[in-house]
């Protein structure tokens, strides 16, 4: 038999595929997002993973990287934020402050973006490394790739 | 030498005024009753002394002293190069102080940051309302009363596990 095809199962593919063009949209609030323009920039460089489109649009991105310190004030908007993107869409919390409120243990701080959206993925360290950034980026993959596909003609709609 | 004179120029200018002053080994200080700030403040500014920008306002909170809060406002003077600290105490109940507001532009902000952290109220601001916590926050978080953990969302948080 010829070589000319491939086969494999569609969810398998449909992952392969999702996690190779994760679209991210940056909610950088703070300090943060200096290790995350290292990370996204050419010394790093996440774009060797397929993650390299920053889209600034929350409808046209599947990967909300929360980066920074989110205040109380600013809970509703990240909320907001979240409920924008569409399905399916994945959140990695970088750095402390987003983890658990980090040093700002206050009246001003949301301590741990959990208390507001589900989180993939938790990237711990003030800040953390590019290194740990592609860690959790390939940890995301991993898991993209291993959790079920999410269909939208699957889902019933009455 | 000319930072005590300052002092003394204040002394004089406003013997009623002035509770006390002092030149510790920073910059020199100045107490002095709340209600007689605008003229004080309006003098230090005017030539010759010529304290004409506000560096910064705020407020400190002192629980154990029947005149808790303690405002404290640094002053410069460009042609001479000299700093002045000018420092007023304010009752626990209902603190208000004139507002700076005539004078300097930059009081506002500073004004209203006080107001939303400690609840001194300036009277003559053109807008006092809270500059850092949301509509609905209750309460002054750098009150030392203010409980430690006490949190005020605006959204409802989920539980975590």
């Amino acid at each position: 038999m010829p070589g000319n095809f491939l086969s494999t199962r569609f969810d398998a593919m449909l992952a392969w595929g999702r996690k190779f063009s994760l679209f991210h949209y940056p909610f950088v609030t703070a300090c943060c997002g200096m290790e995350y323009m290292s990370a996204a920039c050419a010394h790093f460089d996440i774009d060797r993973f397929g993650a390299g489109w920053t889209r600034f649009s929350p409808r046209q991105s599947d990967l909300l990287l929360v980066v920074g310190t989110i205040a109380q004030k600013l809970a509703p908007v990240l909320k907001t934020v979240y409920d924008q993107m569409t399905e399916p869409k994945w959140v990695i919390a970088f750095g402390a402050c987003t983890v658990s409120g980090g040093i700002y243990d206050n009246y001003a701080v949301v301590q741990g973006i959990d208390r507001i959206i589900p989180v993939d993925i938790y990237i711990p360290g003030c800040p953390p490394r590019p290194e740990m950034v592609l860690d959790g980026l390939l940890k995301l993959q991993e898991k993209i790739k291993t959790q079920g596909q999410v269909w939208r003609w699957n889902k019933k709609t009455s | 030498m000319e930072q005590e004179n300052i002092l003394t120029a204040l002394r004089t200018a406003f013997p009623e005024a002035v509770l006390d002053a002092s030149v510790p080994p920073t910059d020199p200080a100045v107490v002095i009753r709340p209600g007689d700030l605008a003229a004080v403040m309006a003098f230090l500014k005017a030539e010759p002394r010529g304290y004409s920008m506000l560096l910064d306002l705020t407020c400190v909170d002192w629980p154990d002293r029947p005149d808790r809060f303690e405002m404290v406002y640094h002053v410069f003077s460009p042609a001479s190069y000299k700093r002045l600290r000018v420092k007023a105490a304010l009752p626990a109940d209902g603190p208000a102080i004139a507002s700076l507001t005539p004078l300097w532009k930059n009081a506002d902000w500073l004004e209203r940051e006080v107001f939303d952290m400690f609840g001194v109220r300036f009277e003559g601001h053109p807008n006092l309302c809270r500059l850092f916590m949301y509509d609905g926050f209750e309460g002054h978080p750098l009150r030392k009363d203010y409980p430690l953990r006490k949190r005020q969302p605006r959204i409802p948080m989920r539980s975590t596990p």
